[in-house]
C-alpha cells in the first residue's frame, strides 16, 4: 500500500503505469499547430497529391500509436479480430478520444463489398480551414484518413483510406466522408471466420 | 435600412486586406477603397502623435454629419474599422466579434498568407452571419 504523501519510486521506467494524461487540449493550440504542419508540407511538395500523401503519412504515425494506447487504456488489451469490431472501435472509441465525440455515421458501401464510410458533418481538423478554389478537391482531412489507416494497419486490417468532400443539398458546406477500402485478404479472412 | 455602410480591414503597413460594403450609398471601386484605407492608416498614425494625452493609441471614433467611423486596432497593428449611420450603437462589440472571427477563420487557415488580402470562404460566411445578427438586433430595438 502506497503511503499518503509518499511517491513510489519505480526502478524500471517500463514498470511505471501509463498516466491518463491531459484529457483535453486547447482547440486553438491544435489548430495553429495543424495549420503549421500543412504549411510546412506545402513548401516541400510540388503538387497537391504529394501534399495529401504527406499529411496521410503524418496521420499514419499518429494512428499506429493511438491504437496501442487505446487498446491498453480503453479495451483492457483485448484484440479485435472481426471487421465490424474494428470499424466500431474506430468509429466510437478512437473518434471519442481524438475529437471528443463519436463519428456521425458509419455506413457500408452499396457498390462494393470492401468499402465502408465514416461520415462527419465537419472534421475537427477542418473547422477553421477554407480551401482556396485553385486547390480543387484537396482535403486536409487526409490527416484523419492517415490516422484511420494507421489504426487499421496496426490491427491487422490493411486498407486504403481516403478523405472526400461530399456536397449535400440544402447545406452550404459539404460533409466529409472517410472512405475505407479493405484489402482482399481482409475480406477473405472475414469470410472464413463466418 | 442598413445601419452599417462598410467594413475595412487593414494590415499593419496600411494595405487594405478586406473590404465589404453593405449599403448602396458610398459604394467604392477597388482603387478608391485602397486609397481610403491608406488615408485612414496615415490619419490614425498622425493622431497618435498629435494627441495631447499621454499614451494615446489612435482614433477610435470619428463622428461626421452623415456617418460615424468606429476603429479598432489590435495589439499587432491590424485595424478594423466600420463606417455606419450616425448614432449606431454597439459598433465596438461588433468590431470585437469581427476580430475574433478574423483570429479564428483567417489566422488558423494554413492557406492564408499574412498581410495578404483575405480570401477565406469561412470568414465571409461567419461575417455575414454576425452582421445579420447585429442587424436583426438593431431593428428589433
Amino acid at each position: 500500500m502506497i503511503g499518503v504523501g509518499k511517491i513510489k519510486q519505480y526502478t524500471n521506467v517500463l514498470e511505471k503505469p501509463i498516466s491518463k494524461g491531459k484529457q483535453e487540449v486547447s482547440l486553438s493550440a491544435f489548430a495553429f499547430l495543424f495549420s503549421e504542419l500543412v504549411q510546412y508540407n506545402q513548401t516541400h511538395v510540388d503538387n497537391i497529391s504529394e501534399l495529401e500523401r504527406r499529411l496521410e503519412d503524418a496521420g499514419y504515425a499518429v494512428g499506429a500509436r493511438v491504437l496501442e494506447l487505446l487498446c491498453h487504456r480503453e479495451k483492457g488489451n483485448r484484440r479485435e479480430t472481426r471487421l465490424l469490431g474494428i470499424l466500431s472501435f474506430v468509429h466510437s472509441t478512437v473518434w471519442k478520444v481524438l475529437f471528443g465525440k463519436v463519428a456521425d455515421s458509419l455506413e457500408k458501401g452499396t457498390e462494393h463489398e470492401d468499402e465502408y464510410m465514416i461520415s462527419e458533418k465537419e472534421l475537427l481538423v477542418n473547422r477553421f480551414i477554407s480551401i482556396p478554389k485553385d486547390m480543387g478537391t484537396f482535403n486536409c482531412g487526409a490527416f484523419v484518413a492517415g490516422i484511420v489507416r494507421g489504426v487499421l494497419d496496426g490491427a491487422g486490417f490493411p486498407a486504403v483510406v481516403t478523405a472526400h468532400f461530399v456536397p449535400m443539398e440544402g447545406q452550404q458546406r459539404p460533409r466529409t466522408t472517410i472512405l475505407i477500402k479493405f484489402a482482399e485478404e481482409v475480406l477473405q479472412r472475414e469470410a472464413r471466420l463466418g | 435600412m442598413a445601419a452599417i455602410y462598410s467594413l475595412f480591414i487593414i494590415n499593419k503597413s496600411g494595405g487594405l486586406i478586406f473590404y465589404k460594403d453593405y449599403g448602396s450609398a458610398g459604394r467604392m471601386d477597388t482603387n478608391d477603397s485602397l486609397r481610403v484605407a491608406s488615408l485612414w492608416h496615415s490619419m490614425h498614425a498622425i493622431s497618435q502623435q498629435l494627441s495631447p494625452t499621454f499614451g494615446c493609441s489612435g482614433i477610435e471614433l470619428l463622428e461626421a454629419d452623415t456617418f460615424d467611423l468606429h476603429c479598432f486596432q489590435s495589439l499587432t497593428g491590424t485595424k478594423f474599422f466600420v463606417v455606419c449611420e450616425p448614432g449606431t450603437q454597439h459598433m465596438e462589440s461588433l468590431l470585437k466579434v469581427i476580430y475574433e472571427l478574423y483570429t479564428d477563420y483567417v489566422l488558423k487557415n494554413p492557406f492564408y498568407e499574412m498581410e495578404m488580402p483575405i480570401r477565406c470562404e469561412l470568414f465571409d460566411c461567419n461575417l455575414s452571419q454576425a452582421i445579420q445578427k447585429d442587424r436583426v438586433a438593431l431593428l428589433g430595438r
